[in-house]
């Protein structure tokens, strides 16, 4: 039941994007159309559950008995990008059409700050593996499905009339905010 | 000298990285629920931004730029670290207010890209001051974005009450969506200038 509540706060209730603020630069930045954001939302998701997993694994098993959990950041950002490398090598090697569809996107995981945010959430809260896992791949659903949404939105705006100094970033920025809003009617969920 | 000032102006106006580079998203929406939080978190990502354009390009002659990004990270990482220490032993309320955006300070891109587009090519010097004026410029931004929301969100500025007792906070612009909508909102603002400006020229 307690997986259950965190799974679905990841998701909806603490939405990364909406409420958390994480990953922001991959949402604003690709979610011009609907297909490169899912792919985004793919390549993400497999990218933080594998992440939640091995983060955990490196901070107790070689962090807490060495003591050296203060190195906590430079420990988890080289496991980050060492993980983007593997799993893009691996992707290419086994489904190269899967690596032609999130290409771009592999490499950019690595500074997309909602990979080290939900290490390092599941390390303040004191998750157990289990719990970091189902963490870190409900909040990439969330992520997904928030980036998903909007470049669904953004497309619709494409064909409408927008004030010249709203055009851009200003009103992709007003749309985020009211779905945030909308996000914030989930917080009496839980 | 006039490389300096002109590096510093560059960082605070030309090139601001949130209005007009909109790099580095994630801390300007998430801390600035109030002006002191824009300020704590301009200085120390201004503190990492000039410790590492230093460090990168004294060493930009050995790097590799093969492993350059890997190498890159770990530095940045190292003064992330140094940083979250000092904050956590000088300023530990602010340190508690910021939490998790602090470790989050490797992953800004503002100081990647500065690394990757000028301390990686430049003297020390010079990288230094970019990185001084780039910091401002970020510092600036998030102390303008938080000080709207605060006044606006809470009647208050720098924590001192500045709004009549009468007004009614706007709870929503120190929630999330207050934060979109700010920023937005400036960045629209400094679009209209700009066209304007673009106009008349």
């Amino acid at each position: 039941m307690e997986i259950f509540i965190i799974f679905l706060s990841a998701i909806l209730v603490n939405n990364f994007v909406l409420s958390r603020f994480l990953g922001i630069c991959p949402f604003l930045g690709v979610s011009k159309k609907v297909e490169t954001a899912i792919g985004m939302g793919v390549a993400v998701t497999f990218v933080m559950t594998l992440a939640s997993f091995i983060t955990y694994i490196v901070y107790h098993w070689m962090l807490v008995p060495l003591r050296i959990t203060y190195l906590y950041t430079i420990a988890f950002i080289l496991v980050i990008a060492a993980l983007v490398q593997f799993v893009e090598m691996v992707i290419q090697k086994t489904s190269p059409t899967l690596y032609q569809a999130l290409g771009v996107y592999l490499p950019l995981i690595t500074t997309n700050c909602a990979v080290l945010g939900v290490a390092v959430i599941n390390m303040n809260e004191g998750y157990n593996l289990i719990k970091s896992v189902i963490n870190g791949f409900g909040a990439a659903l969330g992520f997904t499905l928030a980036i998903v949404l909007f470049a669904g939105i953004r497309e619709r705006m494409e064909h409408n009339n927008i004030l010249n100094a709203f055009k851009g970033f200003p009103i992709a920025l007003i749309t985020a905010g009211l779905m945030s809003i909308a996000f914030l009617g989930f917080q009496g969920l839980l | 000298m006039k490389t300096i000032a002109e590096r510093i102006k560059n960082g605070v106006l030309v090139e601001n990285p949130t209005f007009v580079q909109v790099i580095g998203m994630c801390p300007t929406l998430a801390v600035t629920t109030a002006a002191k939080n824009g300020i704590g978190m301009g200085l120390a990502t201004t503190a990492v931004l000039i410790g590492s354009n230093v460090f990168i390009s004294l060493l930009r002659k050995f790097i590799p730029s093969k492993i350059r990004i890997p190498a890159y990270i770990v530095i940045i990482a190292s003064f992330v670290t140094l940083v979250e220490f000092l904050m956590q032993g000088f300023v530990p309320a602010l340190y508690k207010q910021l939490g998790l955006f602090i470790p989050l300070i490797v992953v800004n891109c503002i100081i990647l890209a500065r690394a990757e587009a000028y301390a990686s090519k430049n003297d020390i010097l010079t990288s230094l001051f970019d990185g001084l004026g780039m910091g401002l410029g970020f510092t600036l931004a998030l102390t303008v974005i938080g000080s709207v929301r605060e006044i606006l969100g809470a009647g208050q500025w720098f924590g001192i009450q500045i709004m009549p007792s009468s007004y009614q906070p706007a709870i929503i612009m120190i929630l999330a969506p207050g934060a979109f909508f700010t920023l937005g909102i400036l960045m629209a603002i400094l679009n209209y200038i700009r066209n304007r400006n673009t106009k008349k020229a």
